[in-house]
């Protein structure tokens, strides 16, 4: 991977993950089996070393922290929740904008729904966006990116103008255009943040090629003769992946406020509330000017809460794993 | 690669991308489930199959859609966007006509305060980095991101023009001036200045901390610059590394993000223009979506990329004047 007659690197900590390889005497004796078994090895101990390093982040201990805590109470919240008490039709509901009370821990809505039992089952609804718009936007985003960086030529001048319209338009009137004309639904929500905000990640990974694609043994492996399929899956994207996912966990904390957003104006789907849809009914039934504070703050706080959690791990990774904020 | 080249290659990359939104807006209409010519009708006694048919030939609709591709770019060029599906009778132009003063004396005024509060923070930021001052605008930038921008509406709304608790309800909840008042000369100016405080105040806060972020990092970049430590080692006071070496270098990299949020006036305060019932594009964008008037939502569309693009186009030419290092490139 690199020469040996220039002395060991030197020990820095930021150096702790660098993806490299292991020398003879690293390597368990029973490992030596197949060449998968020593990328494993390695792989394992970067992540190891990853780990290590992310711990040592208090911004990054403390948004895993948050992250875990809103997890936990999306998956269990039939444990936590009655979720009958968010059924209008249910009698086991309050009445009307009843403010908070030991029974209804964040008080009611306008149909007598318990905000508290909304705001545990929002979790799930927000999650599940988040992530499954992300990866959308990731296998975009690394797709555009890697073929434009590896291939070059017309491709890439192709790719890089779609990633620049895509970039330029304003996403969110472009978000509502296309909701709005697709209909209103989870899947249709997911599908159309996951399609507006990939140009990111397309520039990053890009990047990130071009400079993985010049490197030494990369040319090797295409002098033994690898093909392109080869090269891309067993050289660039490894050494990319670090990248996408440090920009994954960022673009969830997007996908979440956009989500939240696109809800709020309406566009949400009525039958699976999120926090951004409980903010949309709050307002439209004039929660803000009547001052029904217990309606407004907990989706809005649980909303802030996970950006925050999202933002904090994803700055602290892309602290560890990326190239260009190493060097500074 | 010469100025001119430069300078048109831009100019070319610019008219593409507005083709290629007109060539998305016109496909986009057209794929959505409901033609025009029933969703105009619909709900009306007129809704039978031979009106829908007539509707369809009066629109243009019956003819093949490379035609009726010509027509639009025709029409767009023209600014004639058609009609409103809800406003009966008025063309979109009309109807967005009316309510673009309101969002660029709104989002307007607030950009900018933005811009020049967000910049000195930075700066204040950068120079004390790692002060008290730094760390508490660094977490507030933070929290900012992570606030739905219509949240923080709300929240301001529901303290200072619903009232809550300790909180006065002392501004209007919303709208441009107050309904039925009639006033007129300075009076009318005051009204609609205490209409456009919260939206004001809350859109300044929302921008701000990208622009105190970018120009934090800036500082920092330009401060590591050897001509800074020449400047500090033949003498220069303090005050004057500050304000005559680093700060204009590192003005350098906010320049294409202040003109670019210049081309975000239009589009870019929909939910807190919502929030505050504030008569502009943004306020009429969300109800388009309520009534599904697509006509005026696909020319909303337009303008608001349209906007984006020329701005960008500005921020390159002008940023080629600012950096030579670009023209010599």
């Amino acid at each position: 991977m690199r020469p040996d007659n220039i002395g060991p690197l030197p020990e820095t900590p930021d150096d702790t993950v660098v993806d490299e390889a292991l020398s003879p005497q690293e390597i368990p004796p029973e490992r030596l089996a197949s060449p998968r078994a020593i990328t494993w090895a390695r792989r394992k101990r970067a992540f190891a070393r990853l780990a290590k390093t992310y711990r040592k982040s208090p911004m990054g201990m403390w948004g895993l922290g948050i992250l875990i805590f809103f997890v936990l109470v999306a998956v269990f919240a039939p444990l936590i929740s009655d979720k009958d008490t968010m059924d209008p039709t249910c009698t086991c509901t309050g009445a009307p904008l009843e403010p908070p009370s030991s029974e209804f821990w964040f008080g009611t809505d306008n149909l007598g729904r318990s905000v508290y039992t909304m705001t545990v089952w929002g979790a799930r609804i927000s999650l599940t966006v988040g992530l499954a718009a992300t990866l959308i936007s990731m296998v975009i985003g690394a797709l555009i990116g890697i073929a434009a960086g590896y291939y070059g030529g017309w491709l890439e001048t192709g790719l890089m103008r779609l990633t620049d319209w895509f970039l330029v338009l304003p996403w969110l009137a472009l978000a509502i255009v296309l909701a709005s004309v697709l209909g209103r639904s989870l899947a249709i929500i997911i599908l159309v943040i996951g399609i507006t905000s990939w140009p990111g990640t397309a520039r990053i990974v890009r990047a990130q090629a071009l400079s993985v694609k010049t490197r030494p043994y990369v040319e090797r492996s295409r002098a033994l003769g690898s093909s392109n399929w080869h090269l891309i899956t067993r050289h660039i994207l490894p050494n990319v992946g670090p990248l996408i996912f440090a920009n994954t966990i960022l673009t969830v904390a997007i996908a979440i406020l956009s989500e939240s957003t696109l809800a709020f104006l309406g566009l949400g789907d009525p039958l699976s509330i999120s926090w951004g849809t409980m903010l949309d009914f709050a307002f439209s039934a004039g929660a803000a000017t009547t001052g029904k504070w217990w309606w407004l703050l907990p989706p809005g706080l649980a909303i802030v809460f996970i950006v925050l959690a999202f933002t904090m791990c994803g700055f602290a990774l892309d602290e560890i794993l990326n190239p260009k904020l190493r060097e500074r | 690669m010469g100025t001119r080249t430069y300078l048109l290659g831009k100019i070319l990359q610019a008219f593409l991308t507005l083709l290629f939104v007109l060539a998305f807006n016109f496909f986009l209409f057209r794929v959505m489930p409901g033609d025009p010519a029933s969703l105009l009708l619909r709900g009306t006694s007129a809704y039978n199959p031979e009106n829908v048919e007539a509707e369809k030939e009066r629109l243009g609709l019956d003819k093949p859609l490379p035609q009726q591709f010509v027509t639009y770019m025709g029409n767009t060029l023209r600014l004639e966007f058609g009609e409103s599906f809800v406003y009966q009778g008025q063309s979109v132009s009309e109807v967005i006509g009316d309510k673009v003063w309101p969002t660029v004396l709104l989002v307007g005024t607030s950009t900018i305060a933005s811009i020049v509060i967000g910049l000195l923070i930075g700066i204040w930021s950068g120079w004390r980095r790692g002060s008290m001052f730094d760390y508490g605008s660094l977490g507030f930038t933070l929290f900012v991101y992570a606030m739905p921008e219509f949240w923080f509406g709300m929240l301001v709304l529901m303290a200072f023009a619903g009232g809550v608790g300790p909180f006065p309800a002392i501004f209007p909840t919303g709208g441009y001036e107050t309904v039925g008042a009639d006033l007129t000369g300075m009076a009318h100016v005051f009204d609609v200045l205490n209409h456009m405080v919260l939206p004001f105040f809350v859109l300044t806060v929302a921008y701000l901390g990208e622009y105190a972020l970018i120009m934090r990092n800036s500082l920092l970049d330009v401060m590591a610059d050897d001509y800074v430590q020449t400047a500090r080692a033949k003498g220069v006071r303090e005050q004057q590394v500050l304000w005559r070496h680093v700060v204009p270098n590192a003005l350098l990299p906010t320049w294409t993000l202040t003109m670019l949020s210049l081309g975000f006036i239009f589009g870019g305060a929909i939910t807190i223009e919502y929030v505050f019932s504030w008569p502009g594009l943004g306020y009429l964008t969300v109800q388009s979506i309520e009534a599904k008037d697509y006509a005026v939502l696909q020319a909303l569309f337009l303008i608001f990329s349209a906007a984006v693009i020329f701005a960008n186009l500005i921020a390159d030419i002008t940023y080629m004047y600012l950096d030579p290092r670009v023209r010599a490139a």
